[in-house]
């Protein structure tokens, strides 16, 4: 899942002329600030990305960490975590399924949004330690590059985003909305829609994007 | 936000011991029930709310909605805002409660809050969530900095010298309009608190917003059988058509006998530090005609009392258009 991410990243090459993601890149380059900072919730972020095996030896390290299993995309995760550790970091840092995002962190924008049972929630709200024997869905659970769900295919025929970010968190949004109570005009799309931010001001598209879905459905 | 240690209750006695550790229920709390999380989790990562000990109640028996034998409704604590304001029950016999319910927040944070948290839920003054600014709410004794600031959201009912905050829930508007009971399990046992008794104002102890003691659990809530045929709508103003906190709303349950309110209850969200059960507005319509002068009348009396800051003057005739298009809309329904 994760690869796939990676595959679609620029892919650049490092000096020793290894091709590198943006992504990987990144996650390197963040390493190294994060070793001098030691923040408690970094520890997890300074193994790199590839070895997520390492997250769990670094995070023991941590002074009250505690074990949390997680089954997330139906496959089960054995985590050990700071307890503060929100579903949503330990999503992106301890799993590596960064196609969840951080926009606000305070669940204003809705970037977060995932599955718990079925039923969307903001991941950003909610501590990980919460969610043992929950069945969590993100966007990497949903579909993939040439097996996309519906909504994703839609959102990509409807232009539903520009930059993207919010992108996963409105997918997600909108494929629990397929389940709610909805009247069947856009504005109650839109209402259904409202806490998921675009700042790029997709709307429409997002909007035209849902109805195709739902008279499909 | 501060480290703290995270315990998973198994049951209601075990998560009130475990709260009754803590030196008080209210702001600056030791030990801190978490549900859904969305304000809890919010205030702790703007160091506003500094648990050191978190208690997942999640995991408790408290998540169904049933029918009391008096005809009642008895709602579980960790029953969640959608899962309440889709009911079938609350559809159709407490409209009010369904509709402020869907009337708040995303459907994100409504599959995830839950009703004993939204009846906990923090107020958005500016200066209670920025740690760096003074604030009798967060912290005692040093200063309300949005009486001199930016208060255009704030209350104009119910204020002190020392805070001015405002109530954020539409819920809790609603099940004060259905005089709703709250249902607690503390470390001397259960007690029953009225709606009406259960918020405080803050006079000169604004961090001190609820009756609630150390170990207090909210269990459930129950509401009294609903009036046949009784017309309610909760009506809310604010700044966007969704997704934003009211500048002013307001709940009714009516009932109209003869052309006449034979029975009706005001409450007000927005513009109180509580919510609001406007006395005043229900007297002024109880036996007259269903009628705008009436309503009029009735909102009129109800802003009687209100005190306006700098900014907020606005929400006096706001809460007055309100409460008369309030009693309009509930008065033409059926």
């Amino acid at each position: 899942m994760s690869d796939d991410t990676n595959k679609r990243d620029d892919e650049l090459k490092d000096s020793s002329g290894s091709r590198v993601s943006r992504r990987s890149f990144l996650s390197r380059l963040g390493a190294t600030g994060v070793a001098v900072t030691a923040a408690p919730f970094a520890a997890a972020a300074q193994t790199p990305i590839a070895e997520p095996q390492g997250v769990t030896e670094a995070a023991e390290k941590i002074e009250g960490a505690i074990p949390v299993s997680l089954k997330i995309n139906g496959k089960a995760y054995e985590l050990t975590l700071d307890p503060r550790t929100t579903l949503l970091d330990a999503l992106r840092e301890s799993i590596t399924l960064t196609g969840t995002k951080k926009g606000c962190d305070h669940g204003q924008c809705g970037a977060c949004t995932v599955h718990v049972d079925g039923r969307r929630v903001n991941s950003c709200l909610t501590l990980a330690a919460m969610h043992e024997g929950d069945e969590i869905t993100t966007i990497e659970g949903l579909g993939q590059p040439g097996n996309l769900h519906p909504m994703q295919a839609a959102f990509v025929e409807h232009d539903g985003y520009q930059c993207g970010y919010c992108t996963s968190g409105q997918i997600m949004s909108a494929v629990a909305l397929l389940k709610e109570p909805c009247g069947p005009a856009d504005s109650d799309v839109k209402e259904l829609m409202s806490g998921n931010i675009c700042r790029c001001g997709a709307y429409p598209n997002i909007v035209a994007a849902i109805q195709q879905v739902r008279q499909q459905a | 936000m501060e480290m703290f240690k995270f315990t998973r209750a198994s049951d209601v006695p075990q998560a009130v011991q475990l709260g009754a550790r803590s030196t008080t229920a209210q702001q600056g709390a030791e030990v801190r029930f978490v549900a859904g999380g969305t304000t809890l989790l919010d205030l702790m990562k703007l160091d506003v709310e500094r648990p050191t000990q978190v208690v997942d109640i999640n995991r408790l028996p408290l998540d169904k909605v049933e029918r009391l034998p008096d005809g009642g409704l008895k709602i579980g604590a960790l029953v969640r805002n959608a899962d309440l304001a889709h009911h079938p029950l609350v559809k159709s016999e407490y409209a009010v409660l369904s509709q402020a319910l869907l009337s708040g927040a995303s459907a994100q944070l409504r599959n995830m809050a839950t009703t004993g948290g939204n009846l906990l839920q923090r107020t958005r003054c500016m200066y209670f969530r920025n740690d760096a600014m003074p604030c009798n709410k967060r912290e005692p004794g040093t200063g309300c900095s949005a009486i001199e600031g930016d208060n255009r959201t704030l209350a104009i009912l119910g204020a002190s010298k020392d805070c001015i905050a405002t109530n954020p829930s539409d819920m809790n508007v609603a099940l004060t309009a259905l005089e709703a009971v709250i249902h607690i399990q503390g470390a001397k046992g259960e007690r029953d608190v009225r709606i009406s008794e259960f918020f405080l104002v803050p006079g000169s102890t604004p961090h001190r917003e609820t009756v609630l003691e150390p170990g207090d659990l909210i269990t459930y809530v129950t509401l009294p059988a609903p009036k046949a045929g009784s017309k309610q709508v909760y009506l809310k103003l604010r700044d966007r058509a969704s997704y934003e906190f009211a500048l002013a709303s307001a709940a009714i349950v009516a009932e109209v006998s003869n052309g006449k309110f034979s029975y009706v209850r005001v409450a007000l969200g927005g513009v109180g530090t509580k919510p609001w059960r406007s006395l005043e507005a229900e007297k002024a319509l109880i036996g007259q005609p269903v009628a705008e002068t009436s309503f009029r009348k009735s909102a009129e009396a109800a802003l009687h009392g209100a005190h306006p800051q700098s900014e907020n003057g606005f929400k006096i005739e706001l809460a007055k258009r309100c409460i008369t298009h309030a009693l309009t809309l509930a008065t033409q329904t059926t």
